[in-house]
């Protein structure tokens, strides 16, 4: 019998229309083809032509389908009928939302700002919510960067002008060594997994430092496991090796960093430890060519990294001299870290010198002329092939601000930072510290704060304190428990608020963070603040206003909800004025657009904020004759100009003869424009210009022209941080602006201008014995914190989280996979379901971060394995340190910049009988949406 | 493999009846009119009923006549047409009998090897299978084979053949547990080959590909505990063979008979149950189950 | 149509790079997304927002940790589809001849229309890669994108499978294998690309390639020199300084 084959249709129509936007079922924003079957969303997969993912698509992009869909969408705005944290609403009008939001908002903006506080999740908008809540006049608001990662972000400002985070990327394409601390996902999810690929496909090393090994660490040519919190030391170690044996790129320390920059180095001046500047202010270093003093920046000058200069009865000595005192001491060599690292002393030579092997035995040399900022024109562009990216590893500990800036110091003495090969900024970075502004907080009734909220302080002057020198914000951000919170401390606004401590405010208002559950340290205890009440019987908080698209926990504790499109229904901008999606090579921006209507009766948040802005007749919103400025988000998005020429989006601007990119007119096209490029816009960078941005001519003229700085600004690398020293003179008594003596010890101590070590703050308030094991948590790739739970394939993957014990703790307790543990820290106490993992650091254990749910959330069945199985270790971790003795309670974050520590949680651990669920219990809270299907079967088309 | 009742139903009812036809196939001097008819009736009754059962398992019965098509490779197939042929073989031999008082032995021979062979396909749809390695093995036919024929010979009130029919099921199925035991392992798959990372060094299953469960987990993983399944072992030998092999040996009685006849079933439901329960699918590996 | 050609045309298949996937689940989700929507009927789900989830994948991601003699655990992410194996069980016991072998390019199909959902070819496939789907009743498994890799719909480059298409770290390649200049075959040769369960007999077109070796801290007396300190104490150092910038 022949044999016959059925035939099929290889060529079936794929859907009727394809429409380009922006991803948003994470932070990193890629590019995505939406495909649309009969008006509906049929498929999504990559944008090929996208620059940030190039057409690949992560899990969570590709599930975004059914996050679009999801049964827990809410469906208009809420007004809540039970108490607090019940889940009892009623749907109510907009006009109604709206009325109710002002009434509360009017009266506050009329006589006391201060008392809105307006804190965003991960926010993508946040140059355009702080222009409002600057508007608005409250100093109060900030997004989730100061418990994400403002340690790493402000560490590599203050450091080079630009952090890892999504400020800059390695050198895929000429790397040779790659390695990775601390990083489980990143924000730049899908680029890090491409790179890793490019690195597989050259065959170059990749080595990850991680206590697990998961994911990247996973395809590591080389894991080492280290002792969580210790990275620091294992860095300068490292950085001890490199020393020793000279391999430092003396040439590029010379010309580029502040390794030549002359220190006074008088312990009895009370300027100790300050750079040496000229009348302009300038930064001096030693010319080789002359042996006299010169100015940083002069054209023609060879600085000196190794002379000395007596300046009025000063000596004054390069911040090279320092470095090498500091580092040489046999107190950072291998031998000396090794046991608390817990990587032995010989492999920690051996990774000096791989690095230095490949940084200088093997560099990567293109033939790309450029000329730099003292006019020295360079044949070559030459690069130390070594690369490094670290994330929330290092920066979520109470040292990782040191410990990041360890990281970069490392990264600039092998010569590696923007240099072929090593790690290159994206625009509009590098952009150093004092390009950025200063944090702001004069509060005025009736009137717009007196400029943006944030910033980088450059001493105690620029601390945000009222007269009195207490707190003007509610977060105590850049006050002197944590003078350089660039981020805002976004996990202590409601413990604060709740304590009135420093003051009370009357509305809370959140939008897109669930502070109710995973965003929060302690999740019961701030439940808890959050439904307290006076005596009086109101609540010490006594207005909640939130926005989310979901019925997440938080939603439950809101009094008034304004519920949000899903990303596919609304306009949003992703500008180069805030975290923007460029690559190294080129600058880039992108919208979001609604690819489909919305079907109940939502509105895209930001168009919200517009409408209330006028509503509160805020200047920015409001035109003189009263009318509203902005009809809506898209209308912003076109029309709004920061300065002169630059706005929200760079791309097809108007100039006098036509479309022009970077600085220039609003275009009404401008958001048709974008929806026919594919959703974003991309500027290359010169090829001259690719490499040495801070210092190159090329660079700086295109980044002016792009409107990223009024001129331009070529900097150094700081690998000494003056402004570090100036809050530890202030410590020790200089100057006027005086930090209280309790914290005073503690300044000193770790504002160290040159990277230092520390324990993390926890090991000096929790009893290492009693208990020993680290706890950490993992972002699952598959899953975005608490949202993926909602998507009926990605929950699938992980509907709920084992805790993972290294093989040590399973042989000692006795344990096989589910059985149960009980783990304990200082704070709580949590019991859960457990499992054997080999390739884990023998004192740690981890679980997945944000699987568990409280039950009735997220239209999830009562009985779903995320709330019965799932469990956050959240419980277990406090915004404050348990209490020493001192009277005081130390708050459990870094000293320098606020970032929460999250993981210098320490547990113990014992086996547990199995509990009917995971402990402890929360009540179930009312689902204010219909219940979800009982099967799918999701196709659109026929 | 997952014990599904359909499944258990089917090749142990199917197995009877088609043992039960084949004896009447075979028998000299066949029964007749009404007699003929009860024994025939069930006969039929079982075989069918194991069918329909075993279309119970199917995720669209109404398609179940595709299945006769591919008789050329597939032992699935070749048991539908050995069945429907056997049945229809079976009903004119046994019309004949009942209705005409005609006994056409060709007829009757034919029958019983077609019914046989049903019993003989339906055993290899499963010893085919190398992804079960207790099931794929020279004796599993023969213990289907000899399942049919004992239980045929109970049912059709053969005393002394089913006493020793019985005696060889049971030392068949020792054996072939005994063998069953080491089968996976003899098969030299394991989660080394499975995953080809065996060559560098001892490979456990960490994270499954989802935290809930999926068809292939619940079709083809399914772990009964050891100290269980010896006993069921136990109880299956004892209500298979023991038991009745004590109640013949008894004085007859139709009381008797029928007792060992049900204690035998009972019996074969719980080794055909242990067939599944206790069969390893190779996937298993790869959730770290085996 | 249930015997297995004599020989195909082509063999297409994946490579998979067991160095280096990152156990992402894209792959898991696009081809969820795409075969969802387009050919054949939807992979379901079954209690998607109960207690006890379950749906039809086609493709999924397993990890395993392997302990070498010496040196520290490893895990490698693992994933998992048909891999359209020349000698093919699930296509030889299917007794509709649902299953077949497509004799052009080699890929395995159902054919839905003739499925009776009996499971059989599920049974003898050893690696798990189809599933019955619990709502449509027939068996669903990979189909290598076949409404994809031919379609002219679709622009050129698309005309891959929508696991490799999104695969972020690049580990997932398509090709012809018959053909020993292809990408795939190049890539399965350089790298030692090796079978799943060589002994099952089942030759499966699809080839993984192995881990690289890890953790081997080799020889470290090449890199001694590196090491080789310019000095004892900082002062030393400072005078090392002062030479070495003279250098440069
Ligand atoms: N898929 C997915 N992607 C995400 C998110 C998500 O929820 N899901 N969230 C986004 C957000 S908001 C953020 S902030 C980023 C965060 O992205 P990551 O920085 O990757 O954050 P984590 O997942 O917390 O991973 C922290 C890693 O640090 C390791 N680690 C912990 N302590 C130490 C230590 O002391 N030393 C070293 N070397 N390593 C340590 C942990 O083992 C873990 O691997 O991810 C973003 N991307
Ligand atoms: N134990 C532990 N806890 C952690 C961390 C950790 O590593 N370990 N990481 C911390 C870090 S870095 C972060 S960033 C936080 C993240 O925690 P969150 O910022 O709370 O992140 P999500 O859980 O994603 O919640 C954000 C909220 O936004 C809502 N939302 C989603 N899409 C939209 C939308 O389009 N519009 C609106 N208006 N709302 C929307 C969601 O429904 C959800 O309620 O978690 C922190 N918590
Ligand atoms: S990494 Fe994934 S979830 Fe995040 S934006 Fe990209 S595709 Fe979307
Ligand atoms: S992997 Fe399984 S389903 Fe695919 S061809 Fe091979 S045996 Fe058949
Ligand atoms: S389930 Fe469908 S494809 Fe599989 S063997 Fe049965 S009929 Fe054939
Ligand atoms: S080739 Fe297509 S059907 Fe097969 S696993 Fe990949 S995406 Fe799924
Ligand atoms: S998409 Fe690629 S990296 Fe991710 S799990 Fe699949 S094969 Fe691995
Ligand atoms: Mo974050």
């Amino acid at each position: 019998m022949a044999r016959t084959q059925p035939q099929i249709d290889t060529s079936p129509k794929v859907s009727d229309q394809v429409r380009k936007t922006t991803c948003y079922m994470c932070a990193c924003r890629c590019g995505i083809d939406v495909h649309l079957k009969a008006g509906k969303v049929a498929y999504i997969e990559g944008n090929r032509d996208h620059p940030i993912n190039k057409g690949v698509l992560c899990a969570k992009g590709s599930a975004g389908i059914l996050q679009h869909n999801a049964p827990s969408r809410l469906r208009a705005p809420l007004r809540r009928t039970g108490p607090r944290g019940s889940g009892e609403f009623e749907e109510i009008s907009w006009d109604e939302a709206l009325k109710t939001a002002v009434s509360w908002l009017k009266p506050i903006r009329e006589t006391a700002p201060e008392k809105l506080a307006f804190f965003t999740g991960r926010d993508q908008s946040q140059s355009f919510t702080s222009f409002w809540a600057q508007q608005f006049g409250t100093p109060n608001y900030a997004a989730h960067g100061g418990f994400c990662s403002v340690n790493m972000a402000t560490a590599g400002i203050y450091t080079m002008g630009g952090a890892f985070w999504e400020f800059g990327a390695a050198d895929w394409d000429h790397t040779k060594l790659f390695m990775l601390f601390g990083v489980a996902e990143d924000h730049d999810s899908n680029p890090i997994k491409m790179g890793l690929g490019r690195l597989k496909e050259r065959g170059a090393k990749v080595i990850g430092v991680n206590p697990i090994r998961t994911g990247y660490n996973a395809i590591a040519d080389e894991w080492v496991g280290i002792t969580p919190g210790t990275d620091g030391l294992f860095i300068l170690a490292l950085v001890h090796e490199l020393l020793k044996a000279g391999q430092i790129d003396l040439d590029y320390l010379s010309r580029y960093t502040n390794a030549p920059v002359l220190l006074n180095s008088d312990a009895k001046s009370p300027d100790f430890g300050l750079f040496l500047r000229d009348e302009d202010g300038t930064p001096l270093v030693i010319d080789r060519n002359t042996g006299k003093p010169a100015a940083f920046d002069q054209p023609g000058i060879r600085p000196d990294l190794a002379g000395r200069h007596r300046h009025a009865g000063v000596t004054h000595r390069p911040v090279m001299h320092l470095i090498a005192e500091r580092y040489l001491d046999p107190s950072y060599s291998p031998d000396a870290v090794e046991t608390r690292c817990g990587i032995p002393a010989a492999r920690i030579r051996r990774i000096a010198a791989e690095l230095a092997q490949t940084a200088f035995g093997e560099p990567v040399i293109l033939d790309r002329p450029w000329t730099d900022f003292r006019g020295e024109h360079h044949a070559q562009m030459i690069g130390r092939p070594v690369s490094f990216h670290a994330m929330r590893g290092v920066s979520a500990h109470s040292n990782g601000f040191q410990t990041a800036r360890a990281l970069h110091v490392l990264q600039i003495l092998l010569g590696s930072v923007e240099t072929p090969g090593g790690f290159r900024f994206k625009p509009p970075y590098p952009k150093p510290a004092t390009a950025h502004p200063k944090p702001h907080c004069k509060t005025t009734a009736n009137a717009p704060l007196d400029g943006p909220h944030l910033g980088f302080v450059q001493g105690p002057e620029d601390l945000a304190l009222k007269e009195d020198g207490t707190p003007a914000r509610i977060d105590k951000a850049f006050t002197w428990e944590n003078p350089m919170s660039s981020h805002g401390l976004m996990h202590m606004v409601i413990s604060n608020a709740h304590a009135g401590d420093p003051y009370r405010i009357d509305t809370l208002f959140l939008y897109m963070a669930n502070m109710a559950w995973n965003s929060s340290m302690n999740t019961r205890g701030v439940m808890e603040m959050l439904t307290d009440t006076q005596e009086d019987g109101t609540y010490k908080i006594p207005h909640i206003l939130y926005s989310d698209a979901y019925s997440s926990e938080m939603v439950a504790y809101a009094d008034l909800i304004l519920p949000d499109t899903t990303y596919l229904e609304r306009h949003d901008c992703i500008s180069l004025l805030d975290r923007p999606i460029s690559e190294p090579d080129a600058a880039a921006d992108a919208i979001r657009w609604p690819v489909v209507e919305p079907d109940r009766d939502v509105r895209g948040f930001q168009s919200v904020l517009c409408d209330l802005g006028h509503r509160l007749a805020l200047p920015g919103f409001t035109n003189a004759d009263g009318t509203a400025t902005y009809a809506d988000y898209a209308d912003y998005i076109i029309n709004h100009m920061r300065k002169p020429g630059i706005g929200p989006l760079v791309g097809f601007r108007m100039g006098d003869t036509g479309l022009k990119n970077g600085r220039g007119e609003p275009n009404a096209a401008q958001i048709d424009s974008y929806i026919a490029n594919g959703g974003f816009f991309t500027m290359h960078v010169p090829e001259e210009a690719s490499y040495f941005k801070p210092w190159n001519t090329a660079y700086q003229d295109w980044a002016v022209s792009m409107g990223f700085y009024d001129k331009p600004e070529p900097y150094l690398f700081q690998l000494y941080v003056e402004p570090l020293r100036k809050f530890q003179l202030a410590a020790l008594g200089h100057g006027d602006r005086q930090p209280p003596d309790h914290l005073r010890g503690r300044i000193q101590l770790t504002f160290d201008p040159l990277p230092i070590w520390y324990p993390p703050l926890s090991d000096g308030h929790e009893d290492p014995v009693e208990f020993p094991v680290h706890a950490l948590t993992q972002r699952p790739m598959a899953m975005y914190h608490s949202w993926g739970s909602q998507n009926a394939w990605l929950r699938q993957i992980h509907g709920h989280n084992p805790l993972y014990l290294p093989t040590k703790l399973m042989v000692r307790h006795r344990l096989k996979d589910g059985d149960w543990v009980r783990v304990t820290s200082s704070h709580g106490e949590i019991t859960v379901p457990c499992a054997h993992m080999a390739a884990l650091n023998e004192n740690t254990v981890w679980t997945w971060n944000a699987i568990g749910k409280r039950k009735g959330a997220w239209a999830l069945d009562k009985d779903a394995p995320e709330a019965t199985k799932g469990f956050l270790l959240n419980h277990l971790i406090h915004e404050l340190l348990p209490p020493k003795g001192d009277g005081l309670r130390w708050a459990n974050s870094d000293p320098i910049t606020g970032q929460a520590a999250w993981f210098d949680l320490r547990v113990k651990i014992e086996k547990s009988v199995a509990p009917d669920e995971s402990q402890p219990v929360t009540s179930p809270q009312a689902s204010p949406v219909p219940a979800a299907p009982k099967s799918l079967r999701w196709k659109v088309g026929l | 493999m997952n014990p599904a009742p359909s499944i258990i139903a089917f090749t142990t009812f199917s197995g009877l009846g088609f043992g039960l036809l084949f004896w009447l196939g075979m028998d000299p001097t066949p029964p007749r009119g009404w007699v003929a008819f009860v024994f025939f009736f069930i006969g039929f009754a079982l075989a069918l009923g194991g069918l329909a059962a075993s279309a119970q398992h199917l995720g669209r019965p109404e398609r179940a006549l595709k299945a006769f098509s591919q008789w050329r490779s597939s032992w699935l197939s070749r048991e539908a047409c050995c069945a429907v042929a056997a049945l229809v073989t079976m009903g004119l031999y046994a019309a004949g009998l009942v209705f005409a008082d005609v006994k056409i032995p060709p007829l009757g021979w034919l029958g019983a090897a077609l019914s046989l062979g049903t019993v003989f396909t339906t055993s290899m749809i499963y010893t085919q299978l190398k992804t079960v390695p207790r099931w794929h093995n020279r004796l599993t036919p023969l213990l289907f084979l000899s399942l049919s024929l004992a239980g045929g010979a109970l049912l059709s009130g053969r005393v002394t053949l089913s006493l020793a029919l019985i005696l060889i099921v049971g030392a068949l199925q020792v054996v072939w547990w005994r063998i069953g035991d080491k089968a996976l392992q003899a098969s030299g798959t394991t989660l080394g080959t499975a995953t080809g990372l065996g060559d560098g060094g001892r490979v456990r299953a960490f994270e499954p590909p989802h935290t809930g469960t999926n068809y292939l987990l619940r079709e083809m993983v399914y772990v009964v505990a050891r100290r269980h399944a010896r006993k069921l072992r136990g109880i299956a030998l004892i209500l298979m063979m023991v038991l009745p092999i004590l109640l013949l040996l008894a004085p007859f009685h139709h009381i008797t008979a029928l007792l060992a006849l049900l204690s035998h079933v009972t019996g074969v439901l719980t080794a055909r149950w242990l067939f599944f329960a206790e069969a390893e699918h190779v996937v298993g590996l790869y959730y770290g189950k085996r | 149509m249930t015997d297995l050609p004599k020989s195909t045309t082509r063999k297409l298949g994946l490579v998979i790079d067991l160095d280096t996937c990152v156990g992402c689940h894209a792959c898991v989700i696009s081809c969820k997304g795409w075969n969802t929507e387009n050919d054949g009927a939807p992979l379901s789900d079954q209690d998607p927002y109960g207690a006890d989830p379950s749906g039809t994948f086609l493709n999924r991601v397993h990890s395993y940790e392997v302990q070498p003699d010496t040196g520290p655990a490893q895990l490698v992410h693992f994933p998992k589809s048909c891999l359209h194996c020349e000698n093919a069980p699930c296509v030889t016991v299917c007794p509709t001849g649902a299953s077949y072998k497509r004799v052009e390019d080699g890929i395995v199909l159902v054919n839905e229309k003739d499925c009776i959902g009996c499971g059989l070819c599920a049974w003898a496939c050893p690696y798990g890669a189809r599933e019955l789907d619990a709502a449509a009743g027939v068996m669903k498994k990979c189909t290598l994108c076949v409404d994809r890799i031919y379609n002219e719909n679709l622009p050129e480059e698309d005309r891959t499978p929508a696991c490799v298409r999104t695969c972020p770290s690049n580990a997932r390649h398509f090709g012809d294998f018959s053909d020993p200049e292809s990408h795939v075959s190049q890539l399965v040769r350089d790298r030692g690309g090796m079978d799943l369960m060589p002994e099952q007999g089942t030759l499966p077109v699809n080839k993984y390639l192995p881990p690289r070796p890890k953790d081997d801290w080799a020889d470290s007396s090449v890199l001694a020199p590196f090491l080789t300190p310019v000095a004892d104490e900082p002062r030393g150092f400072l005078g090392w300084l002062d030479k070495a910038l003279d250098k440069i």
